[in-house]
């Protein structure tokens, strides 16, 4: 998984909003799975703000 | 499934299945992957489609797609204010599950080999141009290799931008919606209703849906730019708190529909890509099954017509983006700037609006006359309005 990024897998309903936003082609939804690239994601956060119910959030805690 | 086919379609949605049996019905060879277990599930969708948008796509419009019949609208302003609207116009709300299911076997019965849990990873490229699929199929992972591919994928799509076609969404433009389908709806079963309120709603609108049998789906969709610290399903949750307290929730979904401007380029070396991936919805109402079916009956054909040429470049493939803005798409850059100017106005503005819209008599209260209305605020809107209702 994701270390950019914190993905709350209960809340996600994998409707690929996120992926349809990112500007880097960071994100990869299979059936019921999201997959974050941290070699591509920059942490720009459009995927928190685009995703319909607070699934996603910046990962503070990560060294950039 | 075969090493090899002359189109392959990525994803099972209305758009995807009809590129792929109008393919097919033109004697290509077709694939049809789709990533979920079944096609049609989950239904990311408010369901509503117009009688006339939908006949003009379908040969006939069998009873089981149909959940509900609708004969009118009614407007509600943020000061609680109802505006009836006067329609001749019959929609329904479907049963998309059955109406996908349906259109998938109408592309199997053209000849389309389908297959679900068929998750594509990345595209075969030669020299710049698209020449196949990696697919994730049960397991196990395959190059089928393909003269085209049609991207039918959906707000999620991917496919397109690997082959270097803008499909990203602006965050401005992504419509980011909730929705819960819920029971013992009393109102009106054949009346939909739309909320305009910048509290409600920003950049966006709630929407009830009836479908029949006391239940209606409730939703809304905001601009992913303007939620701030709420989300959708926020705002959905005040909503129903409001309007339907201890209502039961059988079913909930998230989603998201791209209402941007039409994009410049469809296609490129080997792909078209088609639908919510293409962002075909009508940017203003976010509906867009009707136009994804159009312009996926046009790609397959395209498609087709280019594997029998022996060609698919760029220039071969303009048949459809020209064909798709000479019709349905050439509304889409006044729709968007429709959008621009509905979902500027302020919760005053919708007040207004409201106020000058019931002194016209219910039966001339059509979207028209709705738009004359929304011109005396906004004057420069007088163009576009004339281009889409005359």
């Amino acid at each position: 998984m994701t270390n950019k990024m914190k993905h709350n897998q209960d809340r996600c309903d994998f409707c690929g909003v996120c992926v349809g936003v990112c500007p880097h082609d960071a994100i990869e939804l299979r059936e019921a799975e999201l997959i974050v690239d941290d070699e591509r994601c920059t942490r720009c956060g459009q995927c928190v703000q685009a995703c319909p119910i607070h699934a996603l959030e910046v990962n503070d805690e990560a060294g950039v | 499934m075969k090493p090899a086919y002359d189109v392959i379609v990525i994803g099972g949605g209305p758009a995807g299945s009809m590129a792929a049996r109008y393919a097919a019905g033109r004697g290509a060879s077709v694939a049809l992957f789709e990533k979920d277990r079944e096609v049609g599930v989950p239904v990311r969708c408010a369901e509503g489609v117009s009688h006339a948008g939908l006949a003009a796509v379908v040969e006939n419009i069998p009873s089981r797609w149909i959940a509900q019949k609708i004969t009118g609208a009614v407007l509600h302003a943020p000061s609680g204010a109802e505006v009836p609207l006067h329609t001749d116009q019959i929609g329904y709300i479907l049963h998309r599950k059955i109406f996908d299911y349906d259109l998938a076997q109408m592309a199997a019965a053209a000849g389309v080999a389908i297959f679900t849990r068929a998750h594509v990873t990345g595209l075969i490229m030669e020299q710049g141009r698209t020449a196949g699929v990696v697919v994730d199929h049960l397991g196990e992972r395959r190059r089928i290799e393909a003269r085209l591919v049609i991207a039918a994928d959906g707000v999620e799509s991917r496919a397109a931008r690997w082959a270097g076609l803008a499909t990203r969404t602006a965050l401005a433009d992504m419509e980011s919606c909730a929705q819960a389908t819920i029971g013992g709806y009393q109102g009106d079963p054949e009346m939909l209703h739309f909320y305009f309120s910048r509290s409600m709603a920003p950049g966006g609108y709630l929407w009830i849906f009836p479908k029949g049998n006391g239940m209606a789906n409730v939703g809304l969709g905001i601009s992913a730019s303007a939620g701030g610290e709420r989300s959708p399903h926020d705002y959905l949750e005040a909503f129903l708190a409001r309007f339907f307290p201890g209502a039961s929730i059988l079913g909930r979904v998230c989603g998201g529909v791209p209402c941007s401007n039409t994009l410049k380029e469809l296609a490129a070396d080997g792909l078209m890509v088609v639908g919510d991936a293409a962002h075909q919805a009508n940017p203003l109402t976010g509906g867009g099954i009707v136009t994804g079916m159009i312009a996926g009956r046009i790609a397959g054909e395209t498609a087709a017509e280019a594997v029998a040429a022996g060609r698919s470049d760029r220039e071969t493939l303009r048949r459809y983006p020209k064909a798709w803005l000479a019709g349905e798409g050439g509304k889409q850059a006044q729709f968007y700037r429709l959008r621009k100017f509905v979902f500027s106005l302020g919760d005053e503005d919708y007040d207004a609006l409201a106020r000058s819209v019931l002194r016209i008599p219910v039966e001339k209260r059509t979207i028209l006359s709705i738009m004359k209305s929304a011109l005396l605020h906004k004057p420069s809107l007088l163009l576009d309005a004339v281009k889409l209702f005359t």
